[in-house]
């Protein structure tokens, strides 16, 4: 379903991506690992082509889309839901017009039955009585919650979410993990999240890939991850600053 | 010492050609959505609503005054000469070849301008527009043509508004004031005023709107670092946008009149 090849991306003088290769199966729910500044939003960005890449290609369903034109971009979007680290919810349109935006734009659909499927998605995600409000009246986990269901609406067939717990307490965070699994049943969707929490990562993944220094260093179930050898991925699962990942800025004596 | 500021000067020069060349190229990037459906009716007028419509107050304001101090200015300058009886003609004809487009410009540039920067800017750091293009929207379309099109359309009616309301501030401080006829005055604004001093004004100002909003739009578009990024975008997004006016309106005049 989706086929990463030999990716590289450079800002300025900074190597981000230095040859990623990674392919997602249809169904399947992949997380990509990494710490900070280790590329993985940058990747996720070129997924649905939010970024350009310097060299390489990432193909969803056989399609380039590193070399698409704008028209046939904006069509292979309308498959993608996306779930973004914010929330990124649109502050000047009311909750029900977020998650509704796809169905009125793009399928032409009339306010009040946009409305009463928005209301349909928000109670899957589980949340009652919010569509009226606007954005900024949200809490963080409400936000993320109003996210999703605005990233499901049009009913997509890849989910991305960038950093789905970052940011919420721990038990909004296994709220939001519940959800992602519950949804992945309810839908049948292929799905790719990435993030550093691997209390999470176990939880939502099929297959857990881990990023490091711009390139996908192992692959494997959260079993095989959880049992691995490399020293540089036991590091970081098992959350130690000792070890041979070096912290960008902080040299140690 | 001299090489230092032949270097600032050079980094200047390229910053503005760089900086020009991307305003020019966002601008027809943002054409080419003008001939593509659907066509945001909605977002059109709600964006004429604020920048246009909610600007009325404070270029009234600014009209009358302005109109007032002319008349105030020329009415004990041109007495020296005893050339009181123009003050109306003066008025009139500062009001629509010059100060009408030009400061309707700045001030809906300073008002609906930093705004257009800031929530742009704000919508590209907390991903919204990323958010936007996700779901299959283009920005340029759903963003900026709106800002666009409300620019190149309400500055030019705004200005309308703007001459008659400067010429009756004229008119107010000549009568009230100076005790001149009313029919005066209105004589001395219609004997010198050509139709041609009036819609050049609102083809400078329509050109003004438009390049404020694009400049506006760009600079949010752009903006990179969080709340600081969002605040100095807005800046450098008024800084620009009236610079714009101000030169080009030399130009301008000197091409159209």
């Amino acid at each position: 379903m989706i086929e990463i090849k030999e990716l590289y991306k450079s800002f300025g003088q900074k190597e981000v991506l230095k040859g990623v290769d990674l392919s997602i199966q249809k169904g399947e729910s992949m997380v990509i690992i990494g710490g900070s500044g280790s590329g993985k939003s940058v990747l996720i960005k070129h997924i649905i082509g939010l970024l350009r890449p310097d060299k390489g290609s990432v193909f969803i369903e056989g399609l380039d889309v590193t070399r698409l034109n704008e028209k046939d971009l904006y069509k292979v979007r309308k498959k993608f839901g996306m779930l973004f680290q914010g929330a990124a919810l649109f502050d000047s349109l009311r909750v029900w017009e977020n998650v509704s935006f796809f169905l009125i734009r793009h399928r032409g659909m009339s306010e009040k039955r946009a409305k009463d499927i928005a209301i349909e998605k928000l109670r899957l995600v589980g949340l009652t009585g919010v569509e009226d409000l606007m954005p900024a009246e949200l809490s963080g986990g409400m936000r993320k919650r109003v996210g999703l269901a605005r990233a499901i609406a049009h009913d997509p067939e890849i989910l991305l979410y960038d950093e789905p717990t970052t940011g919420l307490d721990p038990i909004m965070a296994d709220a939001i993990n519940d959800l992602i699994v519950d949804l992945k049943k309810k839908l049948n969707v292929t799905s790719v999240a990435i993030t550093h929490d691997m209390h999470s990562a176990y939880k939502i993944g099929d297959r857990i890939a881990m990023l490091y220094e711009g390139k996908i260093i192992e692959t494997g179930t959260p079993d095989e991850i959880k049992n691995t050898s490399n020293p540089i991925v036991r590091q970081f699962i098992t959350g130690s600053a000792k070890g041979p990942i070096k912290i960008e800025g902080v040299t140690d004596e | 010492m001299i090489k230092n500021y032949i270097e600032r000067l050079g980094r200047f020069v390229s910053f503005f050609i760089l900086e020009a060349g991307g305003i020019v190229l966002f601008g027809l990037r943002t054409l080419k959505q003008l001939f593509t459906l659907p066509f945001d009716i909605k977002l059109i007028i709600l964006q004429m609503l604020s920048i246009g419509v909610k600007s009325f107050p404070v270029v009234f304001i600014t009209s009358i005054f302005t109109g007032m101090v002319f008349a105030l200015q020329t009415y004990t300058g041109f007495k020296r000469f005893g050339a009181e009886s123009m003050v109306g003609s003066v008025v009139a004809l500062s009001m629509t070849r010059e100060l009408g487009p030009v400061l309707t410009g700045l001030i809906v540039t300073g008002r609906a301008g930093a705004a257009i920067a800031a929530e742009i800017g704000t919508m590209r750091v907390t991903e919204q527009i990323d958010a936007l293009e996700t779901l299959a929207t283009n920005p340029l379309k759903y963003l900026v043509i709106p800002r666009f099109l409300a620019g190149l359309f309400m500055l030019p009616a705004l200005t309308v508004l703007s001459d008659i309301i400067g010429i009756n501030g004229g008119f107010i401080v000549s009568t009230g004031i100076y005790k001149m006829s009313s029919s005066l005055y209105w004589r001395k604004v219609w004997d010198y005023l050509e139709l041609g001093d009036f819609y050049n004004g609102l083809i400078k100002a329509a050109f003004f709107g438009a390049s404020m909003a694009l400049i506006c739009c760009y600079k949010g578009f752009y903006t990179e670092g969080g709340a600081e990024g969002v605040g100095k975008a807005t800046t450098q997004a008024v800084v620009l946008a009236s610079m714009t006016i101000l030169v080009s309106d030399y130009f301008l005049s000197a091409w159209l009149f």
